[in-house]
């Protein structure tokens, strides 16, 4: 689904973070993407969304190279990114607000997009993410959790085949954090979606990538790439075999590729 | 602002300035109770000025408001937009625009154009900087997630920039009013037989009806305060977020 061809990548003056670097993600697949801050992780999110244009090479989603932001990639960003003076039913809502207001022009809306009321859809969401009692309330009325559950809405509201996690729950507790680590992992399953999350938190890694790509230290040019087929099972938790995973992406964290067998 | 503070103030300036001017007994500084009688005596005449100054300055207001908040918007947007205009915005700002009003009547002689011009032209600084510094401080996480809904830069101006700039833009109104309405009185002083600023100055300096012209600067100074509670109103209307605990 997804295809990094030598892409390279660099801030103006600096390093290249990527350098000639070749991945790829299948439909359906369930991604973490690993590394210290730094490291260039939200750059490659950037680079996925849309958002950042390779320096050289291409990036290609279903066959099309991405050069901006495409209709169908959700993004749900570190600090949310809701509207502070939206109510969190607006900022649901604002997808289809936006995409109604281009019309199905295939660049910010996918040709197949009906303009048409957004309610139902809207309270939809607003109730399979649990947040309907929070409807009218402004962002900085509701707890972290709530916020980063009026994202995720906000983004499949749309429909989305790919979704795009920055470091999701970074700002949450315990309880909230593994709440909504098996709903994400639930979405996933239910919507049939393209996961990639990005995350300093190795937990988190293990428990949602049943592929975690590691970023050592750049520039990345082979990519380091742990197999972790039991991610996302209910109890995977509290396994022998979710702590071993664990140590071993702090291996690959501290010592990048000596470890692990690279990603063919 | 509670009410009954409001009141218990306004009873005791009243009060205060009551006692002072019996004390004084100078008929430049005529008591409450004499100015209130000529308030009413001359109510007709006073209303017809209020108005005329009223619109003056409502209509700056919307023409400054207008102009500015898309400039400033427009340039917190677009980088080489501020790279042209900023250094220009930062040479002319600290300028007393005021002292461009005799300028402006020569070229524009004694019309409504050039009164409210010249408070145009202070109001649209006084909103396009905030407006402007609004904009370039977005934090580029809310940009980045309403772009990647597919906003392009229509969309962003209409979902993010515009709404953000609302309660900057209703705060730089609200501390303009008081520059606002004292240009009025100078632009009003010459070239006018119609405003507050006109009535002001010809009873003091023509008339010497003093107490009359304590009710022009009362007057002038409801217009003010009607404007300033305006603004207060629709802020918390339209900015009812930022009210929200």
């Amino acid at each position: 689904m997804i295809d990094f061809h030598e892409v390279t990548f660099a801030y103006a003056n600096a390093q290249p973070v990527f350098d000639r670097f070749n991945w790829s993600i299948a439909r359906g697949e369930a991604w973490a993407v690993i590394g210290g801050s730094g490291n260039g992780k939200t750059t490659l999110l950037m680079l996925l969304a849309g958002l950042r244009l390779p320096t050289s090479g291409h990036i290609a989603i279903e066959d099309q190279i991405v050069d901006r932001p495409r209709p169908r990639t959700g993004l749900v960003l570190q600090e949310y990114g809701l509207l502070p003076w939206a109510t969190i039913q607006q900022n649901v809502a604002l997808g289809l607000k936006v995409r109604n207001f281009y019309g199905p022009d295939g660049r910010h809306a996918p040709v197949e997009h009906v303009v048409g009321p957004i309610g139902p859809l809207v309270e939809q969401w607003l109730k399979r993410l649990g947040i309907d009692a929070m409807r009218d309330r402004y962002p900085a009325q509701c707890s972290g959790g709530q916020r980063q559950r009026a994202a995720i809405a906000r983004t499949l509201v749309l429909d989305p085949d790919l979704l795009l996690l920055d470091e999701p729950f970074a700002a949450l507790d315990a309880a909230t954090r593994e709440d909504l680590q098996n709903l994400t992992i639930e979405l996933q399953r239910e919507q049939d979606l393209t996961l990639v999350v990005v995350t300093h938190n190795i937990e988190d890694a293990v428990f949602l990538g049943r592929k975690i790509l590691v970023l050592h230290r750049p520039p990345h040019a082979q990519p380091i790439v742990l197999d972790n087929p039991q991610a996302g099972e209910a109890d995977y938790r509290s396994r022998p075999s979710f702590f071993e995973q664990c140590a071993r992406v702090r291996e690959a964290l501290t010592h990048g590729s000596a470890l692990v067998t690279p990603y063919a | 602002m509670p009410k009954r503070d409001l009141f218990i103030t306004s009873i005791a300036v009243l009060l205060g300035w009551q006692l002072l001017a019996m004390l004084l007994q100078r008929d430049i500084f005529p008591t409450p109770l004499a100015v209130v009688r000529s308030f009413v005596e001359n109510f007709g005449e006073i209303a017809k000025h209020f108005i005329a100054s009223g619109l003056r300055v409502v209509a700056s207001i919307l023409i400054g408001v207008f102009l500015a908040v898309p400039a400033g918007l427009g340039m917190g947007q677009i980088p080489r937009l501020n790279r042209i205009f900023s250094p220009l915005v930062y040479i002319t700002y600290p300028i007393p625009k005021i002292v461009f009003f005799p300028i402006i009547l020569l070229f524009f002689g004694p019309t409504e154009v050039a009164k409210v011009l010249t408070i145009v032209l202070i109001l649209f600084f006084q909103i396009l900087v905030p407006v402007r510094d609004e904009a370039l401080n977005l934090r580029p996480e809310l940009l980045n997630s309403v772009k990647s809904l597919g906003a392009g830069r229509r969309a962003l101006f209409r979902f993010v920039y515009f709404p953000s700039a609302l309660p900057i833009v209703l705060t730089a109104v609200r501390l303009s009013i008081g520059t606002a309405v004292a240009v009025l009185y100078f632009t009003e002083v010459t070239a006018t037989y119609l405003g507050l600023g006109y009535y002001i100055f010809l009873t003091s300096s023509t008339l010497f009806d003093y107490a009359a012209t304590y009710a022009g600067a009362i007057a002038m100074g409801v217009l003010g305060l009607v404007l300033y509670f305006f603004i207060d109103w629709l802020e918390r209307r339209l900015c009812a977020w930022q009210f929200a605990v």
